[in-house]
This record gives structure tokens, sequence and C-alpha cells, in this order.
């Protein structure tokens, strides 16, 4: 049964130094102030999973919070670059990032073989592309060809994911801590079910859910910590509560280009305040 | 090269160019488009240009976005492949894992629209690392996203991309999704189920695959444009096609279209 906590107390429960931790959310309803709140808590040493490492991870990977990252496309989207994470990988700022790198289609896969409880997903891909050759963080290669034991065919084969921790924003819990998201769902209840622990922030906590087209429910006992933050997926949007900024996305590309404006940008908005860019 | 640094009008009216070359490039990446035409949709250029088919020439054109939304009907160009207009106006929205693996690896799916950071003559496509070395990039790129699939799996390819001898490159460092390969008959050799790249749309032209060589041909030429002009912007000895024809200009209606679409995007 999930626990109804703050959110610092939800971080601090679920996820410690060295970590695995995987932070879904596909553009909409990223987890933001829980990342904040994994920086405020100064975790380090984490590997983290996440299709898009979008801007929730470039501040972590900033902070200094990550050695390790396993992601299929790490960019600012319709902006350009991720400054921290391209400073990481290409400058070793503030710390070397060991990438572990996927497309889409292998990264949903992995999250679905670890849901499922198998070692590994097949799918059609990778075939002739370079991502097949690269090593996944234990050195050994992460994408691995397969024979179909029915037709003979070669296909490829990725290992599951089956992270320490998965946290994910929501629209809406019960005061049982039922969860409740819709709209672009992305590979969010893949994750949860992956992990071997998660944390569901909330825009809201009600007495009852009530049915919404396309909803995903995660039951309670599948939640370890549900806390109610309102706006917590700002600058990325919770369909029917809050709209995408835009502006952040943006005003992101100046602040992450440069080291001292973005420490600076750490100090006074998550470390002393709420979070805007400005 | 001065032509050809103005884009697509030609050199004496660039300064009152009556559209950019971006818009021809986006007009020709729509025309691309046929009506009823299922279409996986990348954000930038191709959103744009998939966007522009719909509006124009294409209505029943459906776009599919990676986030899992079907048959999205945006009023305006989306800001990322999450907008949420994307999934208010879609036919159906899927989760992640289902988009990829029930709609796009079964071949369902009729052309795939992809960007490019590099591409070569074989039309095979970098968007990972620039230089030599994986470990230790010149430039790291953002990444694979679900660009590799899309090249494997939908039914044909469109790629846009504005030429540069930096984007026009004979071998691209790092092969994120595959073209043609090495050549003739590789897809074949790797189990690759879709057509590959049908046209490389840039900002000075069109190039398709030669039907033996599997070789960039330039086949489209913007107006204004030389062929002197494209193969300065390639980098390799670039085959043009003995029938090279001169592309018409975007028409008034489909700038207008084009720009309405960009208008509401900006006036949100």
């Amino acid at each position: 049964m999930a626990e109804i906590v703050s959110l610092a107390d939800a971080i601090a429960g679920a996820v410690h130094d060295g970590d695995q931790v995987a932070m879904e959310g596909f553009t909409h309803l990223i987890p933001f102030a829980a990342g904040h709140e994994v920086i405020r808590q100064r975790r380090r040493d984490l590997t983290l999973v996440r299709m898009t490492p979008d801007l929730i991870y470039d501040q972590l990977i900033g902070a200094g919070c990550v050695s390790r990252l396993i992601f299929s496309w790490g960019g600012n989207p319709g902006v350009g670059s991720l400054h921290r994470f391209r400073d990481a990988v290409e400058n070793s700022w503030p710390g070397p990032l060991q990438l572990e790198e996927h497309s889409h289609a292998g990264m949903a896969n992995r999250y679905v073989a670890g849901a499922s409880g198998m070692p590994f997903a097949i799918l059609r891909g990778y075939s002739g592309t370079g991502l097949e050759g690269l090593p996944g963080l234990d050195g050994q290669p992460a994408i691995r060809p397969i024979t179909c034991p029915f037709t003979g065919e070669r296909l490829t084969a990725v290992a599951a994911l089956n992270p320490d921790v998965a946290i994910i924003h929501a629209q809406r819990a019960d005061r049982a801590g039922n969860v409740q998201l819709w709209g672009i769902t992305g590979v969010q209840k893949e994750a949860v079910l992956s992990a071997q622990r998660s944390v569901v922030t909330v825009e809201e906590i009600v007495d009852e859910l009530a049915p919404q087209p396309g909803a995903v429910v995660l039951p309670t006992w599948v939640v370890d910590y549900v806390a109610e933050v309102p706006g917590g997926s700002h600058p990325s949007y919770a369909l029917g509560f809050t709209a995408r900024d835009n502006d952040y996305y943006q005003a992101w590309d100046e602040i992450s280009r440069d080291r001292d404006r973005f420490s600076q940008w750490l100090a006074d908005q998550v470390f002393a305040g709420a979070g805007s860019p400005a | 090269m001065t032509a050809a640094g103005g884009g697509a009008a030609p050199a004496s009216a660039a300064d009152r160019a009556p559209f950019t070359a971006d818009e021809m490039m986006t007009a020709c990446a729509a025309r691309a488009l046929t009506d009823g035409m299922t279409c996986f949709v990348g954000i930038g250029l191709p959103s744009a240009a998939a966007n522009l088919a719909r509006a124009t020439h294409a209505p029943n054109l459906v776009l599919i976005y990676e986030s899992g939304t079907i048959g999205a009907k945006p009023g305006r160009l989306p800001l990322s492949i999450g907008d949420g207009i994307l999934a208010e106006t879609a036919d159906a929205v899927v989760s992640v894992p289902e988009i990829f693996n029930y709609w796009l690896q079964p071949g369902r799916i009729g052309i795939g629209f992809l960007g490019a950071a590099q591409i070569d003559r074989f039309a095979n496509i970098n968007t990972t690392v620039i230089g030599a070395s994986y470990a230790c990039p010149k430039v790291r790129l953002p990444g694979a996203g679900g660009a590799p699939e899309i090249a494997a799996s939908c039914r044909e390819v469109i790629v846009v991309v504005r030429q540069t001898r930096r984007s026009f490159v004979d071998r691209v460092d790092f092969v994120t999704s595959v073209g043609f390969g090495d050549g003739p008959g590789y897809r074949e050799r790797r189990g690759l189920t879709g057509a590959g790249p049908r046209k490389v749309i840039t900002d000075l032209g069109i190039l398709e695959p030669d039907p033996d060589s599997c070789e960039l041909t330039l086949t489209g030429i913007y107006p204004g444009i030389t062929v002197p002009d494209v193969q300065a912007r390639t980098g390799w000895e670039l085959a043009v096609s003995d029938s090279l024809e001169e592309l018409a200009p975007p028409t008034a209606a489909e700038l207008a279209a084009l720009r309405q679409l960009q208008a509401n995007s900006t006036t949100l």
C-alpha cells in the first residue's frame, strides 16, 4: 500500500546513493519537482534511466548527482542541445558520465521486459546501426542478436530494465494511494511495474478517482510513496491541470550553456527557491 | 557561393525574397505526401511539412507522433512530440511501447519523416556523435530517439535536412539510422523491412537514391540554385540525374497555409 507523505520524505525513503533511478514521463508529466528534491538531498553516484533525459536530467547531471545514464534521446525538445549533458560527455564536468545508449523502441521494450518479469525483450531493429556494437554500462554488448526458434529469423534482444526506483508524476491519486494519469501516458506504467520501489507525485489527492478516457490506473499496492505536489511537472505539463512552459525550455538553453550561470540557477532555484527559470 | 548562400531565392532578390529556403524545403516535403497516407512524424521541419500537407492537398493525412498520438490534427505546429494539442486532437493515444511495437514495427505506417545531423551518399543518418571516436566525441548529439526503427520499418522514408558540407558527408561518423548501408542489397541482408529513403529534401533541392547503385542523386533543384551550388555543399562527388528538373516555388496557398500554422504556434 502506498504511503501518502511529503515529497522530501518520499525521496528520502526511496532514493539512495548509488541507486538506479528511472524518472519517466514522455514530454508530458515529467516529475521535475521530484528531480529537484533529489538534487536538494544531494544524492550521488546515481545511474539515471530515461528515454528522453530532457531538462530534468540535464539539471541532475549538472548538479553532480549522476555517474551513469541509460537513455535514447538527449536533447532539449524543440530547442536544441542539453548543455549540461554535453558538458559532462564532452568535458567530464562536473564529473565523467558513462553512457548506455539505445533507441526509443529498445528502451520501451526494456521496460516492458522488466515489468513482465522477463530477462530480455525482442524487437526488429538496430540491425546495421552503430548502436548494435556499443557496450552497456557493464562493458558487455547491450544489444545482442537472437534467432527466432520458430522461423529462424535474426532479431535483436535487449536486456530488461529493473531500476531500484521509478519516479513519475500523475494527475491524481485517491486517499488510499491509487494513482490515475491520462493524456500522453508514455512508458510510466511499465517504469513503475519494472522497478523495485516507486514514487508518484500528483497534482491533487481526491476522495474518489473519477473515470477519465484513456487513463492509466496504478493500484496503490504497486506504489510505495505518493506525494501531493501541484505543478510538480513544471516546466512540462499535466494535461487538464497545467500548460507546458515553452519559454522555460527556451530560457534553459541560455542558463545551461554556462557553468557559472547554471550553478547560480541551482543555488537560487533549487537549493533556495521555487524552481522558476528566470 | 552567393546564390547558394542565400538559399532558394536568386541572389539579386535575396533581400526581398518572397519565400525563404526553409519554406521552399517545407513545401517540397509536403508535396511528397499524398492524401490518406499514414506518416510517422518527427518534430521540426518534418512536422511543419506534414502539417502543411494536411492543411493543403492532403486533409486526410494521418499524422502519427512517437509520443503515441495517432491521427493528430493540430491546428498549429506542435512545439514538441508530446505537445498537449497532439493528444487532444488524436484519434487514439497509446503508450510508447504500443506505438513502436504494434504500429511501427509491423510496417503499418507508410512514410517515416526524419531529420539528420549528418547524412551520407547512401542516405545513412547520424544523430549520435560528431567525430571519429564515440567515446570522446567532438560533438555529442541527442542520439537515436525513434529514428532507427522509423528508418527500418516505415514502408518508405523521407529525410528533410539543410544541406552543408558538414551535414552532407561521404561517410557518417556514426550510423544511427540505416539508409542503404554500403549499397545495393544491404537492407535486405539486414532484414530491414521498409524500402528505405525515397527522397532527401534539402534547402537546395531533392536527392533520390539511384535505383541500381542506391547512391543519392540530385533529381530536383530549386529556382536560382545551380548544380555547382549543390556540389559545393556536398562532401562527395555528387551524381546528377539526366532528367534534373527545376522545382516549382511554393504557391501562394502553400505559403499562406504554412505561415498561418506558424503564426498559430507563436500566439499561444
